[in-house]
């Protein structure tokens, strides 16, 4: 549905965007992943021509974003949700969105009550809401036209973690009903959840696509982590397989599915108390691959950033 | 309408079907812009501000002078001079403060052709223009009747009326076009004040650029307009200078103000 084709946008000798492609499906969520000023923002502005592409294109169900009749029926937009005149009350913006798509009325009550703002939240005026409020606002006039497509940037940022499962369930359930979400976020683990399709972003230019399973495929080999009540005879079954088998804290690390482990625990009469996938997670792949793109050069401090951040 | 409805999607299709929705009407538009005046406080403000100095500059003008001066010409003379200098502010708001609170974003996510959205502006502002104008006339033939001299309402002449009227309206276009050139409300409000006074100032100093005055300067180019009220029309001449100076000061820095929001990228 949304088809980004070799996009590229420079700032004079700065490449914002370098040759980005990738498509959205419908039915499906799209997470846009990718460290700050990697260029997710620039590439949805670009989408619906906000900022002019240097090179290549960016459609939406095949069609230039200005050759969408009324867009606001089609084309769900949220790339700012601070970008609200302060002095208008959240219901006012909603009425200005509604009146200029030809929306009755009753279609902002109904998006008031799907975001849950209360009818006393909805006429504070915009400067009087929190973030975690303004997302919701934002999310709501994003919706306000019962689009097809949703174009969301960092949706989550500022809400709590009731909104956040609030706004994945909604998403989720929007794709389930045939719509195509693209949202982007700096945070891999409100992606994770509830993308069906992730493309990683640095620095421009895409290091990784793919659903969540192909992408975990590429970060390396199998192992496991495992513990059982005799670790040296299971440690023993699994080398005569051809495995290798590291202690690791009160287990062991085997260079193996968890399939082939536990196989071998069965043959060689091991109790096993704990069985786990060992290999890198997503996380690992993320700041792996975006590590050249990483202002701060080595994922560790990058993690620590984050985890800052998050607080 | 509502095609796309994601339930009624049968199968994933690649494709948006807009053949059953219109593109937004102009007049929708229009509306909105309007709408967006008075739907902040600060737009209230200002729209009430105009209503009562209009109103209070009468008053003082109808207690201020003796019976035979109170003509309908001259308060509509003495409205001017408040409405010209509020009126240009509210087109500068409607342009501005779509940059300063970053709405911009979401009007141009929803009506991607900004020549629409600015020429919605501009008729807005003008609208507002002309409700400005005829609440003047209406408050200035009112005083006239109350206290009036006799025969008030002699020598009004339709023509001095439209001129005045347009007169108002460039003014608004003005604020409107420092709008749309600068993007930055304080900017464009300097500009829009200190630009023709200092350029009164400089024309009146220099004895050698005195003569082009009237070719080059607004407000001298305008001086016979307020003047005329009362008296004799304006000659061939001085429509001539009318026109210079509103095409150097309004028309172009309109197109150049137009012509930078369509290129703009939009933060």
């Amino acid at each position: 549905m949304i088809k980004v084709d070799r996009l590229t946008r420079t700032y004079g000798g700065f490449t914002a965007v370098d040759d980005v492609s990738f498509t959205c499906q419908p039915g499906r969520v799209t997470g846009f992943l990718g460290p700050n000023g990697a260029g997710k923002t620039t590439t949805m502005r670009i989408m619906v021509g906000l900022t002019p592409a240097t090179r290549g294109t960016a459609t939406i169900g095949g069609l230039d974003y200005h050759d969408i009749p009324n867009p606001g029926r089609h084309v769900g937009v949220l790339l700012d949700a601070g970008a609200q005149h302060a002095g208008r009350t959240g219901r006012e913006i909603l009425t200005l969105g509604a009146k200029t798509m030809g929306l009755p009325m009753s279609r902002v009550d109904e998006m008031l009550a799907l975001v849950s703002l209360t009818d006393a939240e909805a006429k504070r005026r915009m400067r009087n809401y929190s973030l975690g409020m303004k997302q919701r606002l934002g999310i709501a006039h994003a919706l306000l036209g019962d689009p097809s497509v949703l174009i969301l940037d960092e949706p989550a940022n500022g809400l709590d973690p009731a909104g956040i499962r609030w706004m994945r369930d909604l998403l989720k359930g929007y794709a389930n009903r045939g719509g195509t979400v693209l949202l982007s976020s700096h945070l891999l683990n409100e992606v994770e959840l509830v993308a069906d399709e992730m493309i990683l972003i640095g620095r421009g230019k895409i290091v990784a696509q793919g659903d969540k399973a192909s992408l975990l495929a590429q970060s390396g080999p199998a192992a496991s982590l495992v513990t059982s009540l005799d670790n040296e005879r299971l440690a023993g079954a699994l080398r005569a397989k051809g495995y290798a088998a590291a202690p690791a804290g009160s287990g062991l690390r085997v260079d193996a599915e968890p399939a082939e482990v536990g196989r071998a625990a069965l043959e060689a009469g091991v109790v096993l108390t704990d069985l786990r996938s060992g290999a890198r997670g997503l996380e690992d792949l993320f700041l792996e691959l975006t590590a050249g793109t990483q202002r701060e050069g080595h994922p560790e401090a990058a993690t620590q950033l984050q985890e800052g951040a998050q607080a | 309408m509502s095609t796309t409805t994601p339930s009624s999607a049968s199968g994933p299709s690649m494709t948006l079907d807009v053949s059953g929705t219109p593109k937004v009407p102009f007049t929708r538009l229009v509306g909105v812009e309007l709408r967006k005046i008075y739907d902040t406080r600060a737009g209230r403000w200002l729209l009430g501000a105009i209503v009562l100095i209009t109103a209070a500059i009468m008053t003082i003008f109808f207690f201020a002078t003796d019976a035979p001066d109170r003509t309908f010409g001259n308060f509509i003379g003495i409205s001017a001079t408040p409405q010209g200098f509020l009126l240009p502010v509210l087109g500068v708001l409607l342009v501005t403060s779509e940059w300063s609170q970053r709405t911009a974003m979401v009007t141009f996510a929803l009506e991607p052709s900004r020549g629409k959205v600015i020429a919605a502006k501009t008729i807005a502002a003008l609208l507002f223009g002309i409700a400005a104008f005829v609440a003047a006339l209406a408050v200035a033939a009112l005083c006239t009747l109350l206290g009036g001299a006799e025969g008030g309402f002699d020598g009004i002449e339709g023509t001095l009326f439209g001129l005045f009227l347009a007169l108002q309206l460039f003014t608004i276009l003005q604020g409107v076009a420092y709008g749309l050139l600068l993007l930055n409300t304080p900017a464009a409000i300097v500009t829009l004040f200190v630009a023709p006074i200092a350029s009164t100032i400089v024309f009146n100093l220099v004895s050698a650029l005195r003569d082009l005055a009237p070719w080059l300067d607004l407000s001298t180019a305008q001086a016979p307009l307020f003047e005329s009220f009362g008296g004799a029309g304006l000659t061939g001449e001085q429509y001539a200078q009318l026109g210079t100076t509103t095409l150097i000061w309004i028309v172009i820095p309109f197109v150049l103000g137009w012509l930078r929001v369509l290129r703009a990228e939009v933060k």
